[in-house]
């Protein structure tokens, strides 16, 4: 490290020449250049964390915590295949439940991971964390996907409403743009399965949480329908607006019958 | 100059003193990237996901 930005007195900055003058002086445009390269080092360092850092560190972070449910099945983790003959076994049909309320299960605790989903448009391997709360310190940056405290869990009546980063810490909502009308949104929980499916997409402010209303879009209404609402990020690497996802509902079975058929299928 | 006074204060041979920074650049990095960018991306606002009553 040789110093920085000779000024027009000073030629260099190597110490034997300072062994001359008695020690090294400090030279107020010397030293402002210096600062500055600091700071120009110490904000290509941040970009490089948050755009790189972030992205590796969280990625490894959520596959721990999916290793970690002693209910996930390791074949879907692994990427279950769309070889039919070869495949897992599939949920028959009478398993499939629309109209009855599915288990009930204990409403998380803060930061509790619940549920992992999967979305086969974003490759058969796409298997995520979803835990409960939205906060970044604590929920999304290191845990990936958070469910919105109050907002309804899976199965149930009402706006099942998660969110995730688009960008970096494991990027798990970065091919959102990519899903299509019909495209399946599984979610399993310890006790039963979840298939939802994307109905419509919007663009909206941040401060629209009617979104996440029990009914979306419609504050106020008492809910008939289980929904799924995403949110994410707008434009990318930007929090001026949020990309929305709503999904309705298919079905759930409970687990230990196989997998939905959804999460075999390969989207079109 | 900061970075010469720096290394004059330094001890020992050449070799020793770029040992020494490195290890306190090394230092100086984990502790940025643990727990100094964390919180200005936080204060910074710009990942936001999430919609919320302002």
């Amino acid at each position: 490290m040789s110093a920085p930005a000779p000024t027009s007195q000073a030629a260099g900055g190597r110490p034997p020449a300072h062994a001359v003058d008695g020690g090294a002086r400090l030279s107020v445009i010397g030293v402002l250049g210096e600062l500055l390269i600091l700071a120009g080092v110490l904000l290509g360092l941040f970009v490089l964390w948050q755009l790189f850092y972030t992205d590796i560190q969280g990625e490894r972070a959520q596959q721990e915590v999916v290793d970690s449910l002693e209910w996930v099945d390791s074949d879907v983790v692994a990427g279950v295949s769309a070889d039919a003959s070869n495949g897992p076994e599939t949920i028959p049909d009478d398993l499939k439940y629309l109209d009855v309320d599915p288990p009930v299960m204990d409403y998380p605790d803060f930061t509790e991971t619940f549920a992992t989903m999967m979305v086969p448009r974003w490759g058969e391997d796409y298997v995520k964390p979803v835990s409960e709360g939205v906060t970044r310190a604590d929920v999304l940056d290191p845990l990936g996907i958070g469910h919105y405290p109050g907002t309804a869990l899976p199965g149930e009546i009402g706006n099942f409403a998660i969110s995730g980063h688009r960008t970096t810490y494991g990027k798990p909502f970065n091919a959102v743009a990519d899903l299509q009308v019909g495209d399946s949104l599984i979610i399993q929980t310890e006790d039963a399965w979840f298939v939802y499916h994307v109905e419509s997409w919007e663009i909206v402010q941040p401060t629209q949480v009617e979104v996440i209303a029990p009914t979306p879009n419609e504050p106020g209404v008492a809910p008939t329908e289980r929904s799924i609402t995403m949110t994410t990020c707008h434009p990318m690497f930007s929090a001026a607006e949020r990309w929305v996802v709503h999904g309705a509902f298919d079905y759930w079975a409970p687990t230990g019958h196989g997998v939905p058929e959804e999460l075999v299928e390969v989207p079109a | 100059m900061i970075s010469t006074l720096i290394w004059n204060a330094l001890p020992g041979p050449a070799l020793v003193r770029v040992l020494i920074l490195l290890v306190v650049i090394a230092a100086v990095v984990f502790a940025l990237f643990e727990y100094v960018f964390p919180w200005v991306s936080e204060a910074l606002n710009v990942q936001e996901t999430t919609v919320e009553e302002t």
